[in-house]
């Protein structure tokens, strides 16, 4: 529903986003993964016309956002929680965005209620609003069109660990019932739960992208451990297999666990352990895809 | 895969929904206006401003006291004050960052703008209603406060003349808020520039036809009064060539141009 093609966004000679390509489809929610300043937000408003791409496109429904008749109708867009006029309460934030969108009045109060700020919050002024409460509010109007499509950029800031369980309940809703989600992390454990295929982008450029299990699999290997390390490597050299030191006094070899168990059965060693190496490899591959060699630039608007 | 969790009959294009009609963009804007603290008590200081004004005439003795007079007098609070809402109606989109949303909502972002010039221009034919509303109670009340009579000539002309100052005072309002997108930088300048444009023209007499032609305090002047000639029209407008009609265009462009964040 959302594709973005070879998207690039320079400010002066300085790239922000650099040939960025991904699609996401209906039924699906999207992480979209990296560091601050690495190019997430300046992607998110290309894609919703705020920003003018150097080269490039990004559409959603294969029209341009800048064509969509009633953008509001059609894509739900939250992308600064913060964005928001402190002197207009909650409820007139949303009339407003009512009166633009031409919904009915009734779904100000629902919307409202399904992101937990009916009765008292909803009278009051956004300027005492926290930034959790603001979070909800923003997302209440990027609901309040009842959208096939969500962009979201960083929605848990300032949620607390409830808030954002409840959020990603929300999300996954939407999709299942056919909605398309782009949200936007610089958090993979923020994601990683509610995404079904992630987007890791660092220094304007994608260096990453797939489902959690496809992500998973080009990484680790096979964490292997029994009472008797040196026979343990001594069998998987034999076998041909590459090992490593794994934490304590497990070894991480380099192939499928099936490979693994077949080379230890056929030298009669006896193991403890066998699984998929680490538990943390996704966060240990976005440190990694992230971290290094990209040099990440802050670019402001 | 992701992909493996589509159902065939999951729908791959948007459904389409109306634009919002320019009516609706409109009311939204004119709602914008007074829906914050801010908007409500310029509104509220405007509304008291013309009744101090109303009072002043009525009790000041050489003051002339026809309705033709009252309804100048109501004028002025209404075309010093009323502008800063022009101002605050486009800036505060940008000050208070809410541009983001409504450019979400309406990526057009043109229409946006034609629904702020319009709302504007209501907003200033609203108030040219107040203060025909405050002179008719002034001119009621003239016999009660002072030894003059009723007087409620008005000619039709004024009134025309008088709206097309109001409403291009309001715009120049939103054409320095369009070109600033800041509301204390476009407050100041709005009221600063023209000033001393005003008192740079008048001190040089070389520079007599600047006044003339390009100054909209000096042009402006005689529309408050009846029988504007061609050549007071011409003057007029050329001045609000230069103070309405070229900030507004390069603000327009500026904000179509701009990324928002």
């Amino acid at each position: 529903m959302i594709t973005i093609e070879h998207l690039t966004k320079a400010y002066g000679g300085q790239l922000a986003v650099a040939d960025v390509s991904f699609s996401c489809p209906p039924g699906t929610v999207t992480g979209f993964l990296g560091p601050n300043g690495a190019g997430k937000s300046t992607t998110m408003r290309a894609l919703v016309g705020l920003a003018e791409p150097t080269s490039g496109t990004a559409t959603v429904g294969g029209r341009r956002y800048r064509d969509l008749p009633n953008a509001g109708r059609s894509v739900g867009v939250l992308l600064d929680a913060g964005a928001q006029h402190g002197g207009r309460t909650g409820r007139e934030v949303l009339t407003l965005a009512s009166r633009v969108l031409g919904v009915d009045r009734r779904r100000v109060d629902e919307a409202l209620e399904r992101v937990g700020l009916a009765g008292r919050p909803a009278g009051k002024r956004v300027g005492q609003y926290s930034l959790g409460m603001r979070q909800r509010l923003g997302l209440a109007t990027a609901l309040l069109g009842d959208p096939q499509v969500l962009v979201l950029d960083e929605p848990a800031n300032g949620l607390d660990p409830e808030g954002i369980f409840w959020m990603r309940g929300l999300l996954r809703d939407f999709a299942d019932r056919g909605g398309t989600v782009l949200l936007s992390s610089h958090l993979l454990h923020e994601v990683e739960a509610v995404a079904d295929q992630l987007v890791v982008i660092s220094g304007g450029r994608i260096v990453a992208q797939g489902s959690k299990s496809e992500l998973l699999a080009g990484t680790g290997g096979t964490l292997v451990r029994g009472p008797d390390r040196a026979l343990l490597a001594k069998a998987l050299e034999v076998a041909g297999i590459g090992i490593s030191a794994g934490p304590d006094d497990a070894l991480v070899a380099d192939a499928e666990a099936l490979a693994v168990g077949q080379a230890v059965a056929a030298a009669g060693v006896v193991l403890t352990e066998l699984r998929a190496a680490g538990g943390a490899g996704l966060e240990d591959l976005f440190r990694s895809l992230t971290g290094s060699s990209h040099e990440v630039q802050e670019v402001q608007a | 895969m992701s992909t493996a969790t589509l159902t065939p009959e999951q729908p791959r294009t948007l459904a389409d929904h109306p634009a919002p009609s320019l009516l609706q963009l409109v009311r939204v804007e004119l709602r914008k206006s007074y829906d914050t603290r801010a908007g409500r008590w310029l509104l509220i200081v405007i509304g008291l401003a013309v009744l101090a004004v109303v009072a002043l005439s009525l009790f000041v003795e050489d003051v002339p006291k026809t309705f033709t007079d009252h309804f100048g007098f109501t004028q002025l609070p209404i075309s010093i004050l009323l502008p800063v809402l022009g101002i605050l109606l486009v800036t505060s989109e940008w000050s208070q960052r809410t541009a983001m949303t409504t450019f979400t909502l309406v990526p057009r972002r043109s229409r946006v703008l034609v629904a702020k010039v319009l709302a504007a221009t209501l907003l200033a034919v609203l108030g040219v209603v107040v203060a025909a509303l405050a002179s008719v109670l002034a001119t009621v009340l003239t016999p009660v406060f002072s030894d003059a009579e009723r007087d409620w000539s008005l000619s039709a002309a004024l009134v025309g003349q008088v709206l097309v100052v109001q409403v291009v005072t309001v715009l120049a309002g939103v054409a320095f808020g369009m070109l600033l997108l800041s509301s204390p930088l476009a407050i100041v300048l709005y009221f600063v520039l023209p000033t001393v444009f005003t008192i740079l023209v008048s001190l040089v007499a070389a520079l007599d036809w600047v006044r003339d032609w390009l100054d909209l305090s000096t042009t402006s002047m005689p529309l408050f009064e009846d029988g504007v000639d061609a050549q007071g029209w011409l003057q007029f407008g050329t001045s609000v060539g230069l103070w309405v009609a070229l900030p507004m265009l390069l603000g327009w462009l500026r904000i179509l141009r701009t990324e928002v964040a």
